[in-house]
């Protein structure tokens, strides 16, 4: 029932512009991972160095692991966070249920800055969690190794990502039909096997999709390395920034940045396939 | 089905879930109460009430020059990306055109990739296309990521329309051009104004794509930033408190609004 | 009408140039195809309804005719004016959605003046009109509520008067009874028919109910896999259905299948007589009603006459339903409602009711 021109007008002003604003942009960015820098000049000279060295420097890839380990704990975190809290709305938390969804929301809203910010006024060596612990006389000199450590990083990605991880988990929750629990319970399982048989198998679209965020996101997270990491913490895309910084490194900058750009887009590509497989509609 | 056992009350999982909104509060919290602390960030316990960070903050002028690039940006942010998230929310419910799936996939890409990314290709886009880095390029950055958001949020809002909608439309003699203004984009506003709102604090707040396509003026963020980067300061958890305040508003803003527009047409 | 009636070009009855005319559409959605040879003509004031099974065509017709589709092929023509190359927006046919598709987010009012406004009518205008076609549908009281707010049959009831202002020569129904429950049917049904007495515009009116049909239609267009089944008046279709399908579709009926030798037919155990039509293989479609039990029959020569066995007997009310067993051929029978039956009974009818048709 759409003219042509009526679907011309809508599809050709958002397509360039993600042509030449998104698509341009990571073809650039595909380039220069194949260019060099010589003198401290950029030179269009096309030459796979830049992934040679990647593979072959054992620093790359110790921080690559590094930053593997860091994201799996964070994801593992936000879900052992995440998964009971959705499931303790979605199923028991009786006429507050909107409310307390609406308590988890807010926190979504307010700014990474100042949510790492606040975490690095608790954890310092001056912070209030020493404060606190020296209030009680548990500790009577400042505990330094708080902040500045990658259970610092761990700490404040995980409350980060554990709203956004929840968010999927309890749309899954709340589109179990509430008969299947019934059923389940009326063919005779107790609250923890409909659990495990009906519940659980049945969320697992919205897990995958809250895991896959998580680990995406503090795959690529360089401000909280930076804000309360510390060097014992540097993450991938720190060394990516620094490249593109003082470092001066833009092609194997951009190398690098290729590397997680595919990273990223196969782990969510394997997340959709394996959502396909565990939705049943 | 309430009265059921299965949704009966649950005492270890209430505690569980407690803790983790202790968890998910308590640094909002410290925030706030340390804002109004007079001996600064840290000790225990906060002892002697004070004002006077908020009075220092608000005599800080690169914090509020800051604020207003930063509402430059956001605005013009909104108003860009709706526009584009809007039309190409219109083409992936009724256009098909080759290349469509990629389409989809790549404008929905900023809002899963890290920001790192997004910034680093622009900024690459910038210095190629011989751009000065400026708050353009930083509403270029958030223009074309958050795009993502409005495309989403409005193709669900059509997703609900209902096409006979459109077509009692056509079928009473309005034009498709009057079709659109008085029947699609009413039917649109609640997911406009949500994706906006939306648009408007992730604007306001970002921080990893700014940080690589800032110029000389800074947002409220990489003012912030900088600062952190010199030590901390009340004056900093003051400003936090406001942004905390500012973004729970405009969450209840929208809560109003939606509950006013849900009253009016439930259905 | 004759069994080659339903494949000519359906013709309006009455007055001389049609309102709307069908030439010859069909339409594919990719391999499907939805609609094929399908010509068709309604006359102003008439009240003709497509009937069809649910996939047989008959909404995408409508769609067709309102401008949502383009036909694969064939035109439709309006008062001598093209109408398929126009946009829905131009045609002078208003339409009554299924779920009557009112605006949620205007007024009943402003939904009503809707297709006024969009065309710049002056303000007084459109109140007047507005006013008018409210109390068309004794709607008057409701201007200012929204339309969420109404019952389903308060909201057929705009959707009814939001079309209808816009004066259309056509009005396309499509199921619009559909949503609401029996009772309210049923009155909908006649208000409707009174209604488009009064005002004498054509309406095409869809539905999949039969019974709808018969009671409301001046025609009924039967839709079978997208192409005409039979198009006649319910009386037509009903004692002289053209085919098996539209024999079974309206009404129940029992389908003799024999041999036509010379002036009788016979059908296993029961014979016809006479029949016209070329000798060999033919099908006869005897409505249960028009077999009657031999001892209360009042019916003139000649009639035909069987013996079979009762099986069952359903007791409807005023009437009950036998089934018969004659030599192997299972009957049915409507006869008024009696004293139970058992055993072999005698039944006669009149070969003038056992229609030959196309199988």
């Amino acid at each position: 029932m759409y003219s042509r021109t009526y679907k011309t007008l809508v599809a050709v002003p958002p397509l360039l512009w993600v042509g030449v604003f998104l698509l341009l942009p990571y073809a650039l960015m595909f380039a220069h991972g194949f260019w060099l820098v010589r003198d401290g000049f950029l030179v269009h000279q096309w030459n796979v160095q830049n992934y040679r060295a990647l593979f072959t420097n054992p620093l790359y890839l110790q921080v690559f692991l590094r930053t593997a380990r860091i994201a799996a704990s964070v994801t593992l975190c936000s879900l052992l966070l995440g998964y009971p809290l959705a499931y303790y709305l979605s199923f028991h938390a009786g006429p507050r249920k909107e409310f307390l969804y609406q308590l988890v929301i807010i926190p979504l809203w307010v700014s990474y800055l100042v949510r790492g910010y606040a975490w690095k006024t608790i954890l310092g060596s001056d912070g209030v969690l020493n404060g606190f612990l020296q209030y009680l006389h548990i500790t009577r000199e400042p505990v330094s190794f708080f902040l500045y450590s990658p259970f610092a990083v761990i700490l404040v990605l995980t409350h980060i990502y554990t709203p956004f991880v929840f968010l999927p988990i309890y749309a899954a929750l709340e589109h179990i039909p509430r008969p299947l629990v019934e059923a389940s319970q009326d063919l005779g399982a107790n609250r923890s096997a409909t659990f495990l048989r009906v519940i659980l198998p049945l969320s697992i679209p919205g897990l995958l999709a809250g895991a896959a965020f998580a680990f995406v996101l503090s795959l690529g997270d360089f401000l909280a390395p930076l804000l309360v990491g510390g060097p014992s913490a540097t993450m991938i895309a720190n060394i990516v920034q620094s490249l593109f910084g003082a470092a001066y490194d833009w092609p194997l900058g951009a190398a690098i940045s290729v590397c997680i750009l595919l990273i990223t887009i196969s782990l969510l590509f394997a997340t959709e396939r394996l959502e396909k497989r565990w939705s049943f509609k | 089905m309430r009265d059921t056992k299965f949704t009966s009350r649950s005492p270890l999982l209430a505690a569980y879930s407690t803790l983790v909104f202790a968890f998910i509060y308590l640094p909002i919290v410290v925030l706030i109460l340390y804002s109004f602390n007079r001996d600064g960030v840290g000790g225990f316990p906060p002892r002697h009430f004070t004002l006077d960070w908020y009075r220092q903050l608000f005599s800080d002028s690169a914090i509020w020059d800051s604020v207003v690039n930063s509402l430059i940006v956001a605005a013009a942010s909104v108003a860009m990306s709706l526009t584009l998230g809007l039309l190409a929310a219109l083409a992936l419910d009724r256009a098909n055109f080759p290349g469509k799936v990629l389409f989809r996939r790549l404008v929905l890409l900023p809002l899963i990739l890290p920001g790192i990314i997004t910034g680093l290709s622009l900024l690459m886009f910038a210095v190629f296309a011989g751009m000065q880095l400026s708050l353009f390029t930083v509403f270029l950055g958030h223009g074309t990521a958050l795009i993502s958001v409005a495309t989403t949020e409005i193709f669900a809002g059509l997703q609900k329309l209902d096409r006979a909608q459109e077509e009692a439309s056509l079928d009473l003699g309005a034009t498709p051009w009057q079709t659109f203004w008085r029947v699609t984009l009413p039917n649109l506003k609640l997911s406009l104004i949500a994706a906006g709102l939306l648009i408007f604090t992730l604007s306001m707040d970002e921080i990893a794509v700014t940080f690589f396509l800032i110029g000389r003026d800074n947002t409220l963020p990489l003012e912030i930033w900088g600062r952190l980067r010199r030590g901390i300061t009340p004056e900093i958890n003051a400003i936090s408190a406001l942004i905390f305040s500012v973004s729970v508003a405009l969450i209840v803003v929208w809560y109003r609004l939606r509950a006013r527009t849900m009253r009016s047409s439930p259905r | 009408m004759s069994v080659a009636g339903a494949i000519s070009p359906q013709k309006a009855p009455g007055s001389s140039a049609p309102l709307l005319e069908i030439h010859d559409i069909a339409k594919r959605f990719g391999q499907t195809e939805v609609l094929r040879n399908i010509s068709l003509q309604i006359a102003s004031g008439e009240f003709l309804t497509l009937l069809g099974e649910s996939g047989s065509g008959k909404t995408t017709l409508l769609r067709l005719i309102a401008g949502f589709e383009q036909p694969t092929s064939g035109q439709i023509w309006m008062s001598s004016e093209r109408l398929d190359t126009l946009p829905p927006y131009k045609r002078r046919v208003n339409t009554v959605f299924q779920n009557y598709a009112l605006f949620p987010h205007l007024s009943v009012r402003e939904n009503v003046a809707y297709g006024l406004r969009v065309k710049a009518t002056p303000k007084h205008e459109i109140a007047v009109r507005v006013e008018d076609a409210l109390g068309m549908v004794k709607m008057k009281d409701f201007v200012e509520a929204r339309p969420a707010t109404l019952s389903g049959g308060q909201q057929q009831r705009i959707a009814l008067a939001r079309a209808l202002i816009n004066r259309p020569k056509l009005l396309l129904l499509d199921e619009p009874l559909s949503a609401l429950d029996a009772n309210l049917r049923k009155k909908m049904q006649s208000e409707l028919k009174t209604l488009q007495r009064e005002i004498g515009i054509a309406f095409l009116f869809v539905t999949h109910d039969q019974d709808e049909a018969m009671a409301l239609s001046d025609r009924i267009a039967l839709l079978r896999n997208g192409a005409f089944e039979q198009v006649d008046s319910p009386r037509e279709i009903y004692s002289h259905p053209a085919t098996a399908y539209a024999a079974q579709f309206i009404g129940q009926t029992n389908l003799l299948r024999g041999e036509v030798r010379g002036d009788y037919a016979s059908c296993g155990a029961i014979r016809i007589c006479p029949v016209r039509g070329p000798d060999g293989p033919a099908t006869f479609s005897l409505r249960p009603e028009a077999i009657k039990g031999a001892l209360d029959a009042t019916i003139g020569t000649p009639y035909m006459t069987f013996k079979a066995t009762i099986r069952q007997q359903i007791y409807a009310g005023a009437t009950e339903l036998l089934e018969v067993d004659c030599a192997g051929q299972l009957l049915r029978v409507r006869v008024p409602a009696g004293e139970p039956l058992h055993g072999e009974h005698a039944f006669v009818f009149s070969p003038r009711d056992a229609v030959r048709i196309r199988d």
